[in-house]
């Protein structure tokens, strides 16, 4: 990766982070309504396993922290934002909330609550492509908890059966909710699990977004290239709670500690500096950028934008006027 | 017109839309090499391929989950469960992702899939194999019911729904596959909002559904012989959403409802039948609106609990006598 490359990546995961700071403001201010759920801690996850794929063009899924995938794969900050405000100008139309952000024009097919839902859903977009005959790949961001739903073991079952193009990446941050993976997973190691299903797997560092660039580059040209799926679980740790509500109470300060002290953006940041290719005072400047685009830009459209009509209150729950709910004929 | 089978009709439908569509695919439990259960997919194994025609492992959540997903990027899945009792395991699928995809993304996503399931109670299959669940589907936001109750609208609802843009849930019958019926011989394509009159009438009015249809046929003809009652039946082929205008106009006619269901009376089709004739037309009525449904109960396997659990011919009759007096 070049120069040029890595300063566009330590902004944009940046970018992701004073995002989801800012939505943690504004939940507190009561902007944002319902569940949040914050990506800060694993952004070398998203970004450095995108980096390595298409985004925009290979289609992406996942679960409910989904605010970051979907700016990733090009979805408007402005309209994402719009989204957790609840206003017409979202990318669901507020119709979805935080959990539900979509972006089909940049082929991100959205974020689910069930955990452990889109693991299928995945592997039935893989058969898709593979039936159409593309070569994008289907690519599916989920926890570690998620791996105890029966979905994951049945997803991984067809989709090696059919050998189907998909790539599951396993965000481990070693909790599902408030219990930690020890207490509720026979298997810790993650990578482990899908042996049963002969599908190749790899653990990595997720906090070292180079690290992942590399391991995701092996998994996304494997799947690429027509050999099936692969699983890849990704070492990472959420600084929030499991979402808004969550008291944290279940972590040790020396283990958040420890983690934060392998901050992702932090350690490209220095990578850089030391490399001679950023200062300090550039940093800064990056940052202050950051902060004004999002609060002058972002937070300024989201609050200006209407809420959607509540004559509309029905309108996406069947599609309109299909001919075919009148035999065709009308 | 040519005379099919009502598993015969689905085969012809499956057929037909394959043929006009590549992205089309059935998927299911040993609806491959093995033919079907109910043999609705016979034949196209040999004629289409593995890939379009996919025998699925018994992983009802995974399955359907899968077909759902294939259906975001434009293939139009045809999903059989092969009994309703195991749709159960792929409820979070189609609850939490067919039929609320479109909404909660704001209309940019939609789930065109089509899930056809055997329900009802057949022969001593036990509590597991024997439940009809069509009245759980109806109250899901965002998911068509449809419910055929012959080969023709089995066919022609089939076809229409393959073609719907919306997520469509089709309840057939574990003893209906080999009904014979008539079928158009020309390509027919069925409203999925709709009713039809099964048969006129002036007294009162029998709703049914699926296979209650016949029993309503059975037992209008006996009132009309031995009574000189005349039912008019309504057959409410869709369930969700049913067809308001065509409940009202038939009660407006004949002031007098009665609604025949397999199913349990609690939170039924037959409740919500009479929801919208109260809610619609209330001084219509002569007398109460009446339900004839099955006993709340797990349907038991000893034959004569069985029949004794589920409405029959003779029970319509009596409610229709009480009701008219005669």
């Amino acid at each position: 990766m070049n120069v040029a490359d890595k300063k566009r990546l330590l902004r944009e995961m940046l970018f992701a982070r004073r995002f989801e700071e800012r939505c943690y403001e504004a939940y507190v201010e009561r902007k944002i309504g319902g569940f949040l759920h914050l990506y800060s801690g694993e952004e070398a996850c998203a970004h450095g396993v995108l980096e390595a794929a298409r985004p925009g063009q290979d289609w992406v899924i996942t679960g409910y922290r989904d605010h970051i995938h979907a700016i990733k794969c090009g979805a408007d900050p402005k309209k994402v934002m719009a989204e957790l405000y609840g206003k017409e100008t979202g990318s669901s139309k507020g119709r979805g909330g935080s959990m539900h952000i979509f972006d089909v024009e940049h082929r991100f097919m959205g974020g689910y609550a069930l955990v452990g839902g889109p693991f299928p859903l995945a592997a039935g977009m893989a058969k898709a492509i593979k039936m159409q005959g593309g070569d994008e790949i289907a690519i599916c961001f989920l926890g570690d908890a998620a791996n105890n739903q029966g979905t994951f073991h049945e997803s991984l079952n067809m989709a090696k059966v059919w050998n189907l193009p998909v790539l599951y990446v396993c965000e481990n941050n070693l909790y599902g909710i408030g219990t930690r993976i020890d207490r509720s997973t026979a298997v810790v190691d993650q990578y482990k699990r899908v042996a049963g299903y002969d599908i190749p797997s790899a653990q990595e560092d997720g906090q070292d977004v180079e690290k992942v660039i590399k391991a995701a580059k092996k998994a996304v040209d494997h799947v690429r290239s027509g050999k099936g799926p692969y699983f890849l679980e990704l070492m990472t740790y959420r600084y929030r709670g499991h979402s808004m509500s969550d008291s944290n109470a279940y972590r040790s300060k020396d283990e958040e500690r420890e983690w934060s002290g392998r901050d992702p953006i932090i350690m490209l940041r220095d990578r850089l500096i030391k490399a001679g290719e950023l200062t300090k005072q550039g940093y800064k400047a990056l940052d202050t950028e950051i902060l004004d685009e999002i609060e002058n830009e972002i937070i300024a459209f989201a609050e200006a934008s209407p809420e959607p009509r509540v004559d509309e209150l029905k309108k996406y729950t069947f599609a309109e006027n299909d001919p075919w709910v009148y035999g065709g004929g009308r | 017109m040519a005379e099919l089978m009502y598993w015969e009709a689905i085969r012809r439908a499956h057929d037909e839309e394959m043929a006009h569509d590549p992205m089309v695919i059935c998927m299911g439990e040993d609806i491959g090499v093995a033919g079907g259960t109910y043999k609705a997919t016979q034949g196209l194994y040999a004629k289409y391929g593995a890939e379009r025609v996919v025998d699925t492992p018994i992983s009802e959540n995974g399955y359907t989950g899968l077909g759902i997903g294939a259906s975001f990027l434009g293939v139009r899945p045809v999903i059989e469960i092969m009994s309703v009792n195991f749709a159960w395991l792929a409820m979070d699928q189609i609850f939490n992702s067919a039929a609320k995809v479109r909404y909660m993304s704001g209309g940019q996503l939609t789930a065109p899939v089509v899930i056809r399931s055997a329900g009802g109670t057949a022969h001593q299959l036990g509590a597991q194999h024997s439940a009809r669940m069509e009245k759980v589907f109806m109250g899901i936001a965002g998911l068509r019911v449809v419910t055929p109750s012959n080969p023709r609208q089995a066919y022609g609802l089939l076809k229409s729904a393959v073609r719907c843009d919306d997520p469509v849930y089709i309840n057939e019958h574990e003893l209906m596959y080999n009904m014979k019926g008539e079928v158009p011989d020309d390509e027919y394509f069925m409203p999925l909002e709709g009713s039809e009159v099964a048969r006129e009438g002036r007294d009162v009015t029998l709703f049914g559904y699926n296979i209650s249809v016949h029993w309503c046929l059975q037992a209008a003809a006996t009132l009309a012989k031995d009574f000189g009652i005349e039912a008019e039946i309504i057959d409410l082929y869709t369930l969700s959403p049913l067809d308001r205008a065509g409940i009202v106009a038939s009660v407006r006619k004949t002031h007098r409802a009665v609604i025949v269901e397999e199913a349990e009376a609690a939170v039924g089709v037959g409740a919500e039948v009479m929801a919208i004739i109260n809610e619609e037309c209330f001084f219509e009525l002569d007398a109460a609106p009446v339900r004839v449904s099955a006993v709340n109960v797990p349907i038991p396997y000893n034959h004569k609990l069985e029949k004794a659990a589920i409405p029959n011919v003779g029970d319509i009759v009596a409610a229709v006598r009480k009701m008219v007096g005669k």
